[in-house]
């Protein structure tokens, strides 16, 4: 009974201290509010990790717009569509911001975008790949290519460059991220002569692809095209290395973690995929600013996810500097006005349909490090 | 058996039903002033509050008034949500989401208003809640809890799978944005209410005796599988409602929504409220869902300038499984026990207080 | 669908593999259960545990990686005690749902610790150099992680069978789980035997979860909820109670899941649904699984 009475007499003085701190903790400042939401926890942890670093970087980089200082509010949505949704709806009702970075997967993207376009709120991703993220959407914005452009690449790469013409497909059923890729790979092989001799899936958080391998095996393909995650990827590999599948294995941007290499250790060796960004193939001006920036505080290579966070956030600046306003129809206008912009990732415009137009990377695996292959532009 | 009148007769019924129906009128008139006032994010957590309150009800309905331990509430939650949506969905709508395997016959072609499918959906849940009934009841105790989360799983699995039905991973989007104060708090009243009836009338004795001691209420005369199933199927119909409300709140579903986690959110609101009680699940529902919120503040880091104050990712739930340990150790019976609140007592406390008052003066 | 033998031959190998690892988790569950009637929910957290153990004494302590094992095996058993004694001994007493309500709790707890603690991203688990080598006999190949998973869960399933046949421990072990209150009533110490029970259990599901982490060289916070899940139904696959039903249940259930996938590579989505499906047919036409004790109230 006394137990009882500590326990509920707990529950109402955390309740009240809790609900006191947010209520006096209310900012009011001359800044400009950027709301930031990305997968800080849960399953896709690492692009968000990866991603915010990125971000950091460049607000250290580019600290100000309009002469205010730039403030940066992040919502972890633990990878997860309903936080996603919340996420952007606090950031929006909550903290007021003028516009959001985020997120890093198109499906948690989707999540939160009516919201924003309800609301009149731009909302510019750095990584979500999808169409569908900015179909009908005149206030959803990406710095990244989209994955009809990523699958034909990749076809192509594997018809021309590779000389494949037969195709295995291994994919993550959970994620439509890679049933979209898959499909888009698939067309455009198809079309160019190629055939899909073996299509298999997963699940994603699957450990034991044996049976799938074992399968992919026999059907003595050219190529294995694996649109997966980072961790499915490092483990499909290994385990492909271990039942002697000796295919080159073709995947997307969603492999360039550094878990891909930790985990899949020397089985990863020549894994190619098409990516956002390579530091050997840097080119502008921005970008080795930002490679220098980010590597001292981040004792790791810059990468992908990192790269497009940070263009994120120099393509909002800059297009809040060019609409002269933190309004965010005037926001919108200007990002849909993006022309040429030297980004970190590459030069990029960015027109009324919200999709950015720039080239691609191939990147492969080499001596345990992402390597620069080549780009290809549209 | 019939379904009218409390089993007690009780000589403030009349009073008693006039202060329900003025206390249910305030909750109208504050959600009103929500509504105009309130900012969305405000009525956000309002809708949540209530979608969470109707579902705890209905899932306290099967665990702790009926005691039987099912772990499956995300599994109708799942099948409410999908049924409703893909029947609000215009047949041009699925057309455009279903592209990589169109969507089946009937499917495609049904379209009703939100109402008729939200009440489809908590019916197609129910009846799935008669079909697991059979396998479900077989067992007893921590068996019956596992094969309810089996079927949680499965439910989630077949939806992942069956592309040409529910669009498999890829989900649905683009669902309309029906529900509002109005729908969530009109079905958690309903569903309070409705529950509340059931709870009362004879109905409701034969399941509390089924929860103190099955084999006895089997020797008496109950037909405890019937009556177990009938729970089940009561608390598996809102549930799939619940999910219907959740699809048109959050507007994108897909099955990764409807894991374990969710029924451990109601798990830890009926357990915190009590288990058996209906007011404890609707005053654990509150604390629970804002309580998670305002904890979030500790999990998000502030970054502004120069200063920087780091959060704590993950924090939230590591308070909530804490809780709910603490809980089964030291308050086994939550905020109210199996107690609910009545007018009587309130009154009365109310009464005693006064009296002590006015004796101190 | 042509059966190309090698192919078999190396399903066969790779579900038998995976067979002995829900076998030495399923241990841990059918002895807890056998005592306490209790699912010790948290019980695949705890493997999962035991790998982080194991990862971070290679890492911070930078222990060579036996001793590290070693180390981490019996942190396991440890914790495996600890969590008895500061949960699920106050609700000994309590109605059966208080404790699996607690045991999902601390379920819950464990993986958020780990979530906070560890942070969700993989990490890489080092496989010695001993257990990396390949034999090649034709189209099959043999992992030398394959011949080590059997040979150590033989020896340990030995091991453990021999406590509770042929000391006075497992005796008082196995005269609790036919009749606790007698046996509390003879003058046995209930609490140090079932202490003992989790750390033994424990103990195996650690070495389970460091083979488990070799072989699939990722761990992460969440690894441990599927595993633990299917173990639990390996072990009513072979009859909960029973240690011996426990490795021939993990054995089928590691077998038939390969085995599903292989057949049909366009089924492999339902593989997790698998193990559930299997329990509700166990449960419905053969409720004292394959090696049969009665089931319990």
């Amino acid at each position: 009974m006394k137990a009882k009475k500590v326990i509920t007499a707990f529950v109402i003085l955390a309740f009240l201290a809790a609900l006191t701190v947010v209520l006096c903790c209310s900012k009011a400042s001359d800044t400009v509010k950027i709301g930031v939401f990305l997968p800080m926890t849960g399953g896709v942890a690492s692009y968000g990790q990866m991603e915010w670093a990125g971000i950091k970087t460049a607000n250290e980089l580019k600290p100000t717009v309009l002469g205010k200082k730039v403030e940066l509010f992040l919502v972890d949505e633990k990878s997860d569509k309903i936080e996603a949704a919340n996420a952007v709806s606090r950031l929006i009702k909550k903290e007021k911001v003028v516009a959001i970075i985020g997120t890093a997967t198109s499906g948690n993207t989707m999540a939160g975008a009516s919201i924003a376009e309800e609301a009149k709120v731009p909302i510019i991703s750095p990584t979500a790949t999808d169409p569908r993220v900015t179909q009908n959407r005149k206030y959803i914005f990406r710095v990244c290519f989209i994955d009809p452009f990523q699958g034909a690449v990749a076809a192509k790469y594997a018809f021309e460059s590779l000389k494949a013409r037969r195709a295995a497909l291994l994919i993550d059923q959970a994620q439509d991220y890679c049933v979209d890729l898959a499909n888009f790979f698939k067309q455009d092989f198809v079309k160019m002569g190629g055939s899909i001799v073996s299509s298999t899936f997963c699940q994603s958080g699957d450990q034991d692809f044996t049976a799938q391998l074992s399968a992919i095996k026999a059907s003595k393909p050219d190529i294995l095209y694996l649109p997966n995650y980072y961790t499915e990827d490092a483990l499909v590999c290994k385990q492909a290395a271990e039942l002697g599948v000796k295919v080159p294995i073709l995947s997307a941007d969603g492999a360039q973690a550094p878990e891909l290499i930790s985990i899949g250790g020397k089985s990863v060796e020549g894994f190619m995929f098409t990516g956002h960004f390579a530091k050997e193939g840097a080119t502008t001006a921005l970008a080795k600013q930002y490679i220098q920036s980010y590597e001292s505080k981040n004792k790791t290579d810059a990468s992908g996810f990192d790269a497009l966070g940070a263009d994120a956030y120099f393509v909002l600046i800059d297009a809040i500097e060019r609409a002269k306003s933190t309004e965010g129809p005037k926001i919108r206008e200007a990002l849909a006005s993006t022309k040429n912009f030297a980004g970190v990732s590459g030069v990029l415009s960015i027109g009324e349909d919200g999709n950015a137009k720039k080239g691609m990377v191939m990147l492969h695996v080499k001596d345990g490090k992402f390597r620069y292959l080549t780009t290809i532009n549209p | 058996m019939g379904l009218n009148g409390a089993i007690h007769s009780d000589p403030f019924r009349r009073r008693n039903r006039f202060l329900t129906f003025v206390a249910t009128g305030l909750l109208v008139f504050l959600l009103y002033i929500a509504h105009t006032f309130g900012t969305e994010y405000e009525i956000r957590i309002l809708i949540n509050c209530a979608i969470f309150i109707a579902m705890a009800v209905s899932y306290n309905f099967i665990n702790g008034v009926t005691g039987q331990f099912s772990l499956a509430p995300n599994a109708f939650a799942a099948i409410g949500a999908y049924t409703s949506a893909l029947l609000t969905m215009s047949p041009m709508e699925k057309q455009l989401s279903f592209i990589i395997e169109p969507i089946v016959w009937p499917l495609s072609v049904i379209h009703t208003p939100f109402l008729v499918s939200l009440i489809i959906a908590g019916m197609v849940a129910a009846f799935m809640g008669f079909l697991m009934g059979f396998p479900v009841f077989r067992v007893r105790g921590d068996y019956l809890a596992i094969v309810t989360l089996g079927f949680g799983e499965v439910v989630r699995v077949i939806a992942n799978n069956t592309q040409s039905i529910t669009n498999g991973p890829l989900g649905l989007k683009g669902i309309a944005h029906h529900t509002n104060l109005a729908w969530s708090w009109g079905f958690a009243i309903a569903t309070i209410f409705f529950i509340n009836r059931l709870i009362r009338s004879s109905y409701g004795l034969a399941l509390k005796a089924i929860r103190y001691d099955e084999s006895a209420a089997e020797a008496v005369g109950i037909d405890t599988f019937w009556h177990k199933m009938f729970a089940f199927i009561v608390s598996a119909f809102f549930g799939g409602i619940g999910g219907g409300l959740l699809a048109h709140l959050i507007t994108t579903i897909s099955p990764n929504l409807f894991t374990f986690f969710l029924t451990f959110n109601l798990l830890i609101i009926i357990v915190l409220g009590g288990l058996g009680s209906t007011t404890g699940s609707v005053i654990a529902a509150f604390v629970v869902t804002i309580g998670s919120e305002l904890l979030r503040f500790f999990e998000e880091p502030i970054f502004i300038g120069g200063l920087h104050i780091p959060g704590i990712p993950g924090m939230r739930m590591v308070i909530f499984s804490l809780l709910l340990v603490l809980l089964m150790i030291f308050a086994r019976q939550g905020l109210m026990g199996t107690r609910e609140f009545s007018w009587n007592r309130a009154i009365d406390l109310m009464t005693a207080f006064r009296r002590y008052w006015e004796s101190k003066k | 669908m042509i059966i190309d033998t090698s192919a078999f031959i190396q399903q066969l190998i790779n579900g038998v593999s995976l067979g002995c690892l829900y076998g030495l988790i399923a241990i841990g569950y059918t002895m807890v259960y056998g005592i306490l009637r209790l699912i010790n929910f948290a019980h695949g957290d705890v493997m999962m545990v035991g790998c982080y153990f194991a990862f971070y004494g290679m890492l911070l302590f930078t222990l060579p990686w036996w001793a590290s094992f070693l180390m981490a095996i019996l942190l396991t058993a440890l914790l495996g005690v600890l969590i008895d004694r500061g949960a699920y001994r106050p609700v000994r007493n309590a109605p059966r749902i208080s404790a699996l309500i607690t045991a999902i709790g601390i379920s819950f707890l464990l993986e958020n610790l780990g979530l906070v603690l560890f942070g969700g991203r993989p990490k890489a688990f080092y496989r010695p150099e001993i257990f990396s080598g390949i034999h090649v006999f034709g189209e099959v190949r043999v992992l030398d992680l394959h011949v080590w998973t059997a040979l150590l869960t033989l020896l340990i399933f030995i091991l453990i069978y021999q406590i509770i046949y042929k000391t006075r421990i497992g005796r008082a072990m196995r005269c609790i789980a036919h009749d606790m209150e007698t046996t509390r009533l003879m003058g046995v110490d209930l609490n140090r035997i079932i202490a003992f029970t989790f750390a033994i259990g424990s103990a195996a599901a650690a070495a389970g979860g460091i083979m488990w982490a070799m072989r699939y060289p990722q761990i992460n916070p969440l690894m441990g909820i599927l595993p633990g899940l299917k173990a639990f139904v390996a072990a009513v696959l072979g009859g909960i109670g029973n240690v011996r039903g426990a490795m021939l249940g993990g054995l089928l259930l590691g077998l038939i899941e390969i085995l599903l996938v292989a057949a049909r590579p366009d089924m492999a989505g339902y593989r997790d649904a698998l193990a559930f499906g299997i329990l509700i047919l166990i449960l419905l036409f053969r409720p004292t699984g394959l090696m049969g004790e009665r089931l319990p109230e």
